[in-house]
């Protein structure tokens, strides 16, 4: 439903500055500065509204809400007018006034409405519909002409306009003013012929679908959705969304075993009542390239379908065959349950601390950074802190396209006048543009010294109680960044948050899946950790690893060492006898094929699996698991807030991982019993970081730049298959160099540039930004930009990368 | 009740445009006179002088001047509503045409007033002729050492800015006027924050009439007590009335206020020969129509508003019997739902339904359960709509079902143009017969 009539994001129970009002003759008391439409709804009276919404600005244009305030002649929009002590108004209930004018607005809305209810997606959960049948009169005195439009246009691919449904009540368009920054859609024309229609047409938005919801009539549907199905044919399900750590609360409708729409939840604390479109329109990919049961490899090496039993057996006595070198890799999408079984997997089972969740551009650095300032620290910095701060500054983080949850919270911030942003980063996004924010310009490997450049800044804010510094895991990927992090933090006193991508990092970060880590932030090496631990998983303490283990990259090289050696006749046993993998994508990782090769090195590989992927296809056994709309769970998102999300698809058959670990321990003789996670995190020591120096800066020659980038947020993720009318609302995918570099390579305007590293290259239009000379920015991800796998292991964020003329104009 | 002719003094000298025309008659001197006074002194002046604001809502100058806060570290600004649209006056307009300096001077003196730095005179947009004239005198100003920085050496500096609006006769609504200036679409803001306090560019702004500006260099020359003996005690000062319609002169006539219709009435030489008044209304189509048993009600604001209307703009539309009412209210509602904003409902979609249905009325296909549903629409109008320009449109067919019942019942059954020759009620029906 999009009748908002909850109130607790906006009239908060603070006794202490408030003032008495009487709605409909029953006092109320509410905070000052509270609109009067927020008091009747304390008293649970509901005043009838359509452009009335508690995150949006009054406007006060459709007059549905009007009612009678004592000593005024004039009946007055609730929605605008702020209560006084001792205002005293009577809704529709309690006057006649009141109650005529709403009838009359209601049946001038009507007049120009088409009678259209049978055929429209909002018919059932139509607030006019609604209110029409609780305010209205029964019949329509008007006979005239109704006003007629072309029906739909299409507003993006995804969002679609009937106009002559349209009321005018600007949700819409103040959404996009004021909420997203995007002007996508705005008001057109004046008086009958004001309609919504195509705003900035160079303006998409990342934010486009919430425009769908709250619509309070059927003039604004999706693409998807439209003529699909019926609101009250839908079961709708509490989620959280998998996308990203921003760890939105989503409502998942479903019919007959198929999500039929997604649309946010209503979560003051993290995403008020506001989601993205990836959140919104990304769940397709749930029937995209599914595996149907598992599989084995066979004598000729070919994999085929196996029973469980089998399959369990088999990936049993491989693992076991290999035990003591063993290891496990889980990606950064699991659910916090999943990921603590994988965690206790590894240690209690195959006792093996080889462990790692970062499947992407990761250090030592990174773990150490993260294992003393994040794991198991519990909810930390929140969207409300993000909200009151003096100053937020971002490093090596593009919250628009990385969290945009995260990015609305911070222009909501901005536009109070409060906040201010700085942004350690190679340019002025769009993003950073609409957050007003200030540039601290680094080039790729730059980063520490102007962090510490920062350090001894006085003027940036970062002093004042309650600013933020919020890191993102591209940070990783440069020597002494996070060293450097942590050193402002502690000059400038700011508060830090990590702010990873992906939905599954922070709770497989508090699981331990990292090598030295145990639940809970826990040192794998303090034997007080390990004895809680052991006692939480009812085993013997002496039965956990005691030497910390190597992360995704060591054991790669390790892989890769013992092939070199193989090669120069060297015979020695394989550092990694098995591998057990879930939910890596190896597009994610520096080096993809370097990473498949050694997947095919190994010995054994199990891999837990979704769907057919390039490392399903190299695995000896292939157990397929549950997508997330298909269990129960939950995510723990950047704030160390827990999501919990149920089931949409049940009765699928799809087993959790956690399932499947658990009858892979018994095949391995171990039975998983009690509780996998500890009550409490670690409250012991926590020894300081290890510093790390910073590289010198690396010059480019001619001809060269240094490649930055980031993913954009609707790009070639694997979670948005499927979903076409998504994917047309991506940003193009174009190279950003400054226009000094521009010159230099003699680019002319509008033509494109070529970038080259490894044995690839990437051809795309070039913009002017004001980058750094000599450095170019990709996207990571998108159609026409997958970095990772055209450039390889030299297509690292501060790799030297060739730039040249791309020819065609 | 004689002319007196102050603001429109010189207008048949040639020159009563130009700074030399100007500076004939004592132009400026207000300024100086002004500008030896502190700011405080000049708006106590007008708020003494009971001046009223002439836009048509009649609110007291110095009262709105003294709403600007003082002190508080923000920008003021002065912003002169010249989008005069309202059908049925025209008086702005030949003011800016014949006597611009008179604005110009009423701006800097007022801008000293208020503290303000900027001023911005924003002129309708189809008078193309006026902006010309306004432009100029606003140059002619700066040349002078009237406008600009340390104006007469006296410290205060005054940038004025002429804009130009777009054909929308809602941004004379002063709180669209400022959208508009902003460069934003022309609908009006909620109140509050009142412009007084959060106005252009959220900052503090007084808004104020064509004729009000041009009243106060008149008073800071001559003083409160001669502007007081113009008048009456709620309604001093004297009015450029613009009167038009069936009359044998139309024009501007200034005369003190309390004036009544029939003796402006004389002086526009009276309704056309052989025919009598019909109805008139006292300040445009959004005021309600009056008849002749109200000739002999002076024209203040508190007579005419006793009288069941409002003096509005002071530029009386005088009708005779050839009018087809029913053309006329029609014509006027087509005029308010084409200038509807469509910000709020009761205005934008009453307005479509009015004119659906008096069309009908106009062509003689009305039908009787029509005039009550009428004067339900418009009732669910009047007082609900976000602003002034819905309770404009609410207003013209109430009041002409007030006194022309009898036309709209014939509306059901015959079309306007059969019961009143368009032809008779044209300047040139005379011509013909």
């Amino acid at each position: 439903m999009t009748v908002t009539t909850n109130s607790d994001t906006n009239v908060p129970a603070v006794p202490a500055d408030s003032v008495t009002v009487t709605v409909d003759g029953r006092a109320v008391s509410v905070p000052k500065g509270s609109l009067v439409i927020r008091a009747a709804e304390v008293l649970g009276i509901e005043i009838p509204r359509f452009c009335d919404h508690p995150l949006l600005e009054p406007v006060a244009a459709c007059r549905m809400c009007l009612v009678e305030i004592a000593g005024q002649p004039k009946p007055q929009p609730a929605c605008a007018v702020t209560v006084t002590d001792g205002m005293a108004v009577l809704t529709q209930a309690g006057s006649a006034m009141a109650e005529a004018a709403q009838r009359g607005v209601l049946e001038f809305l009507l007049i120009n409405h088409p009678l259209d209810c049978p055929v429209c997606d909002k018919g059932g959960e139509c607030p006019l519909q609604n209110q029409s049948l609780s305010h209205g009169r029964g019949e329509s005195r008007f006979d005239g002409v109704k006003r007629t439009f072309e029906k739909p246009i299409s507003v993006s691919a995804q969002v679609l306009l009937d106009r002559e449904r349209c009321v005018s009540c600007a949700r819409c368009t103040r959404f996009a003013d004021e909420i997203a920054g995007d002007p996508f859609i705005s008001l057109q024309e004046r008086g009958a012929k004001q309609q919504v229609g195509i705003g900035d047409e160079s303006s998409g938005s990342y934010f486009s679908g919430n425009v769908i919801q709250i619509c309070p009539v059927g003039a604004l549907t999706s693409a998807r959705y439209r003529f699909r199905t019926r609101p009250f044919d839908l079961v709708s399900v509490t989620t959280t969304c998998e996308h990203c750590a921003a760890g939105c609360e989503l409502r998942t409708d479903y019919r007959r075993g198929t999500i039929m729409r997604r649309q946010a939840g209503d979560a003051p604390a993290v995403n008020e009542e506001w989601n993205c479109d990836k959140g919104r329109f990304a769940f397709t990919y749930v029937n995209q390239g599914r595996l149907s049961g598992p599989l084995v490899r066979d004598a000729a090496g070919d994999l085929v379908a196996a029973s469980w039993p089998e399959a369990i057996a088999i990936a049993a006595a491989g693992l076991a065959s290999a035990a003591g070198r063993v290891g496990v890799l889980t990606g950064g999408r699991l659910s916090d349950d999943d990921a603590l079984t994988y965690s206790r997997f590894a240690r209690a089972v195959l006792k093996t601390d080889d462990v790692d969740f970062r499947a992407r551009t990761a250090s030592a650095e990174e773990a150490d950074f993260l294992a003393v300032h994040v794991a198991g620290t519990g909810l930390g910095v929140t969207y409300a802190d993000l909200e009151s701060a003096p100053a937020v500054l971002l490093v090596d983080f593009e919250p628009e396209d990385e969290s945009p949850i995260v990015y609305l919270r911070l222009r909501k911030a901005v536009r109070t006048g409060r906040t201010r942003i700085l942004a350690v980063a190679p340019f002025t996004s769009d993003g950073l543009a609409k957050l007003s924010g200030t540039l601290f310009r680094a080039a790729p490997g730059e980063q520490p010294a102007v962090l510490d450049r920062l350090a001894s800044d006085e003027s940036t804010g970062l002093r004042q109680s309650g600013a933020v510094i919020l890191v993102g895991e591209r940070l990783a990927g440069v020597v002494g960044g996070l060293t450097a992090v942590a050193r402002l933090a502690t000059a400038t006193g700011a508060r830090l948050a990590w702010v990873p991508r992906r939905a599954g990092e922070r709770g497989a970060l508090d699981a331990g899946l990292l090598p030295g880590l145990l639940p809970g932030g826990r040192p794998l090496t303090d034997a007080t950790a390990r004895a809680e631990i052991a006692a939480v998983w009812a085993i013997n303490a002496a039965d956990l690893p005691t030497t910390v283990g190597r992360d995704l990259g060591a054991q790669v090289a390790a892989v890769h060492q013992h092939q070199a050696d193989l090669s120069d006749g060297i015979e020695t046993e394989a550092p990694i006898g098995a591998w057990l993998i879930a939910g890596v994508g190896p597009e994610d990782l520096p080096d993809p094929t370097a990473f498949l090769a050694a997947v095919a090195a190994v010995p054994f590989v199990v891999s837990l699996e979704t769907r057919h992927t390039e490392i399903t296809a190299l695995a000896d056994v292939v157990l397929p698991v549950a997508a997330i709309p298909e269990r129960a769970g939950s995510f723990t998102n950047w704030e160390g807030r827990v999501g919990s999300f149920s089931t949409v698809l049940s009765g699928t058959g799809a087993l959790t991982d956690a399932r499947v670990l658990t009858v892979l321990a018994e095949e391995l003789g171990t039975r998983l019993g009690g509780s996998n996670e500890p009550d409490a995190d670690w409250a012991g020591a926590r020894r300081a970081m290890e510093s790390v120096t910073a590289n010198a800066a690396t010059q480019p020659g001619k001809g060269q730049a240094l490649l930055t980038g980031w993913r954009q947020l609707i790009d070639a993720g694997t979670l948005q298959e499927g979903e076409p009318f998504l994917a047309a609302t991506a940003r193009p995918a174009v190279a950003r160099i400054s226009a000094a570099t521009a010159t230099n390579l003699g680019l002319a305007a509008g033509s494109e540039v070529t970038v080259s590293a490894g044995n690839g290259q990437i051809t795309l239009p070039w913009v002017p930004a004001d980058l750094p000379d000599a450095v170019v920015w990709l996207p990571l991800n998108s159609a026409d930009s997958a970095v990772r796998s055209a450039f390889g292991a030299a297509g690292t964020a501060g790799a030297i990368v060739g730039l040249s003329s791309g020819g065609a104009a | 009740m004689a002319l007196t002719p102050v603001i429109t003094a010189h207008w048949d000298e040639p020159d009563s445009h130009t700074m030399a025309g100007y500076k004939r008659h004592a132009g400026y001197t207000g300024l100086s006179a002004a500008l030896a006074k502190t700011p405080d002194e000049v708006i106590g002046i007008v708020k003494d002088s009971g001046l009223r604001g002439r836009g048509g809502a009649g609110f007291p100058t110095g009262l709105k001047w003294s709403f600007v806060p003082q002190g508080d570290g923000k920008p003021h600004y002065l912003v002169v509503n010249a989008d005069e649209s309202e059908p049925g006056a025209c008086k702005d307009i030949p003011i800016m045409l014949a006597n611009p300096h008179a604005l110009v001077e009423g701006v800097l003196i007022t801008a000293y007033a208020i503290r303000a730095s900027h001023a911005f005179i924003y002129i309708r947009g189809e008078v193309p002729h006026a902006i010309r004239r306004v432009m100029a005198a606003v140059r002619d100003a700066y040349a002078a050492g009237y406008a600009g920085k340390n104006v007469l050496g006296s410290g205060f500096d005054i940038e004025i800015v002429v804009h130009s609006g777009a054909g929308a006769y809602i941004c004379g609504e002063e709180t669209a006027l400022l959208d508009s200036l902003e460069g934003l679409r022309g609908q009006p803001r909620l109140k509050p924050p009142f412009p007084a306090t959060a106005g252009l560019y959220a900052a503090p702004t007084v808004i104020n009439n064509v004729e009000t500006i041009c009243n106060i260099p008149t008073i800071i020359n001559n003083g409160v007590d001669w502007f007081r003996s113009f008048g009456t005690e709620k309604s001093p000062g004297f009015k450029v009335f613009a009167v038009s319609g069936h009359v044998n002169r139309p024009g501007i006539y200034e005369a003190p206020l309390g004036i009544t219709m029939r003796e402006l009435l004389e002086h526009a030489g009276g309704v056309r020969e052989g025919r009598e008044v019909k109805f008139w209304l006292p300040g445009g189509s959004s005021v309600p129509m009056l008849t002749a048993e109200h000739l002999d009600t002076p024209l203040t604001y508190e007579d005419i508003a006793a009288a069941g209307s409002m003096l509005g703009t002071g530029t009386p539309m005088v009708f005779d019997e050839t009018t087809s009412v029913v053309r006329a209210v029609t014509g006027w509602l087509e005029f308010y739902k084409h200038e509807s904003c469509g910000k709020c409902t009761p205005c934008r979609e009453g307005t479509y339904w009015i004119v659906d249905v008096l069309k009908r009325f106009r062509a003689g296909k009305g039908t009787p359960e029509d005039l009550p549903k009428l004067e339900e629409i418009c009732a669910q109008i009047f007082g609900r709509s976000f602003c002034a320009l819905g309770d404009a449109a609410a207003t013209p067919f109430p009041a002409a079902m007030k006194y022309f019942a009898s036309e709209f019942a014939d509306g059901t059954r015959a079309a306007a143009n059969d019961l009143f020759d368009p032809v008779a009620a044209t300047i040139f029906s005379g011509v013909a017969s």
